[in-house]
């Protein structure tokens, strides 16, 4: 048997890592285990002539299509949306868009503003230290002074606004409404041993320059050197409980599929909003037979994986393409709700660059824009590096049907049942959908665009895993507390998105991330008591 | 069965569709993708597609019924019929012919991967932010 280790730390991705780094100055003995194994920056597609092709394969968002040994399957067939992530030390930070909004103040009080869903337990104020230190460690690039924003301070200067930034930025002047170049962690400068971007592409498979801040390269450096240790290729099973109710360690296969366990006094849960219902469900027993952690029946409920319609048009020359990140701006003209427009909260717009000479003719083949046969080249020429696309990133608001179950069928490569997803979209966020397509065409249409068409779920896009054991003061309304403690098992804390009440309009990781540190710096205020 | 992993109807219809889906082209300097070389690199790279791609190499049997007459008409109502199978064998033709050198050159670009050279990026103007500074503050205060 391993030796107990006071912090088990199960997933090392977003909220691991932070969670790692900021425990390591409690010189405990810290375990993190990971699944997935380290990816070197000489595993990147953007390093050989098969990059693009990659993005379908080994490098794909979806655990499904990818199959890395590493991977687990989730039975995703009842929803329209599909599951993104990844398994590796870095987590889902090694193929995210590096996109880095906050989210707004409000986004922390839906209930009290707009009457519906719930308020969070925290607000931003309690937050906003946390997002602080977290862009420090990522290492941000921007703009300060954004008016639709609470201050804050980039440390790096912004993505240059290239062709497409600037075909959007006078469509938006045309038309007045709010945009700004948008926060990233793709370092445009050196910023803490981290090499400047130099325009690879999009940087969702990976950044072979290490340009994007990825927790590999970002946090676990310092918390390995703190002292933090990490075991890669190791699948938890269970987590294990005590006579007393506590949790005890946890079950986990290593690579050869040899079954271990791991004692720790605390296990703090790292695994995504999907990965951690799953497991929590998976670690059933007398004591908590509908899983660990669920007296509340609501762990695995509440699923949000933000809708994300795609409007993509083409202009009548050259831009950017997939010659720069896929970031460019951000536009929250419509993100703080206005009953006049049909519906409850809003979205932001994010507009992204276009995209490589493979993916355009996969994506615009399978949307019938490009024909096959004698048509195809003189039509592809109209398409290829002329594309302006802009995402439409809708709030998704809690609701209980949509859920991670176990599936009774569906097994990992170890034999651990496999999540099952459950998800549709709400009416209200259909209509705040329609109402985002219908600005982004007009948007792209002032800035010169023909050919405009929308894409109402994209799959795999984005796979936003959020609210499956949400945080609150009530037990029986919550997983967890106002801190990430269990209510029922006070040694397991959860710091991934599954905390997350509502989903706000933004891409996630920043929030996790910085949910993460608050929690690591509630445990270590509280260590005399943590149990209690 | 070859190394490829298809058998020789099968390699020969894949070649077929493949010239159908994108003929060569005298007017924009490009080969088909039954070209020999594209093609070689299709069928060595079908690895995970594999089976998909065998799939709807089953269906243009099947409506082609085995021979050659009526191919394009096969092709036609195989790829307007689509489904899993048949949007995997265009994406790994697609992935597979549009990283050939000669047709990346035909499309003004350097056939190369992105690193280590990378892109440049022009910074643009962004004195077009001035009327967004000028706005007043957007977000809502939250109790």
């Amino acid at each position: 048997m391993n030796d107990i280790v006071d912090v088990l730390i199960i997933g090392s991705g977003a909220s691991g890592a932070a969670v790692a780094y900021s425990l390591a100055e409690t010189k405990m003995r810290i375990l993190c285990l990971e699944q997935g194994d380290w990816i070197k920056q000489s595993d990147f597609p953007s390093n050989g002539r098969d990059w693009e092709a990659r993005r379908y394969g080994d490098f794909d968002t979806s655990p499904n299509k990818r199959g890395r040994l590493t991977d687990y399957p989730v039975n995703d067939d009842n929803s329209i949306m599909k599951v993104a992530n990844f398994n590796g030390v870095g987590g889902g930070t090694i193929v995210y868009t590096a996109h880095w909004p906050r989210m707004h103040p409000s986004d922390f009080r839906v209930r009290s503003l707009d009457g519906i869903a719930d308020d969070w337990p925290i607000d931003y104020r309690t937050l906003e230290p946390f997002y602080v230190e977290n862009d420090r460690m990522m290492g941000v690039s921007g703009l300060a002074g954004d008016p639709a924003f609470p201050p804050r301070y980039p440390a790096m200067p912004p993505v240059p606004l290239g062709k497409t930034g600037t075909r959007y930025a006078q469509a938006m002047n045309k038309l007045g409404w709010h945009w700004w170049p948008s926060d990233t962690t793709v370092a445009t400068t050196e910023y803490e041993g981290r090499a400047p971007c130099i325009n690879l592409g999009h940087c969702t498979p990976g950044c072979a320059q290490g340009a994007k801040a990825s927790t590999d390269i970002t946090y676990w450096p310092h918390a390995l050197r703190a002292g933090v240790e990490l075991r890669t290729r190791c699948r938890v099973k269970e987590i294990t409980t005590n006579e007393h109710g506590m949790a005890s360690g946890a079950i986990y296969y290593d690579a050869d599929g040899i079954e271990h366990f791991q004692p720790a006094e605390v296990v703090i849960m790292a695994c995504n909003g999907v990965g951690t219902p799953r497991l929590l469900l998976n670690s059933a027993s007398s004591r908590f037979p509908n899983g660990l952690a669920n007296s509340s029946g609501l762990v695995g409920k509440n699923l949000m994986l933000h809708p994300w319609p795609m409007v993509v048009g083409y202009t009548d020359e050259r831009v950017d393409g997939d010659h720069a990140p896929m970031t460019s701006l951000w536009s929250k003209e419509f993100y703080e709700t206005d009953p006049s427009r049909g519906f409850v909260r809003g979205y932001m717009l994010q507009f992204s660059r276009g995209t490589g000479v493979v993916n355009e003719a996969i994506t615009s083949a399978a949307a019938g824009r490009l024909p096959w046969g004698k048509d195809h080249h003189r039509v592809y020429r109209d398409l290829v590096y002329r594309r302006l696309m802009i995402g439409v990133a809708c709030e998704d608001l809690p609701e209980e049907h949509n859920r991670v179950t176990l599936d009774p069928v569906l097994k990992d490569s170890n034999g651990i049942p496999a999540a099952k997803i459950d998800y549709t979209i709400s009416e209200n966020t259909r209509r705040m959908m329609e109402h985002g397509i219908a600005r982004a065409e007009e948007i792209l249409t002032v800035a010169g665009a023909t050919n405009i068409s929308a894409s109402r779920t994209l799959l795999n896009y984005p796979g936003h895993l959020l609210g499956t054991a949400r945080m609150g003061t009530d037990p029986d309304r919550s997983v967890v507390n106002e801190w990430g403690r269990s209510h029922d098992v006070k040694n397991l804390f959860i710091v991934d998105g599954s905390i997350w009440v509502t989903s706000g309009g933004v891409n996630p990781t920043s929030t996790i991330q910085a949910l993460a540190l608050y929690i690591a710096d509630q445990i270590k205020q509280r260590l005399a008591t943590l149990f209690d | 069965m070859p190394e490829t992993g298809l058998s020789p109807s099968e390699t020969r219809d894949l070649r077929i569709l493949a010239g159908i889906m994108i003929p060569a082209s005298e007017e924009f300097g490009v080969p088909g993708a039954d070209d020999a070389a594209i093609f070689a690199d299709i069928v060595g790279s079908l690895g995970r597609d594999h089976a998909h791609v065998r799939a709807a190499l089953g269906q243009f049997s099947a409506m082609s019924g085995g021979g050659f007459s009526g191919l394009e008409e096969a092709a036609g109502l195989l790829l307007t019929q689509g489904g899993p199978a048949v949007g995997t064998l265009g994406r790994v033709i697609l992935q597979c012919y549009y990283r050939d050198d000669r047709v990346i050159r035909s499309l003004g670009l350097e056939p190369r991967p992105p690193f280590p050279k990378g892109h440049t990026l022009e910074q643009g103007d962004w004195s077009l932010l001035d009327p967004v500074r000028a706005r007043p503050k957007m977000w809502r205060d939250a109790p």
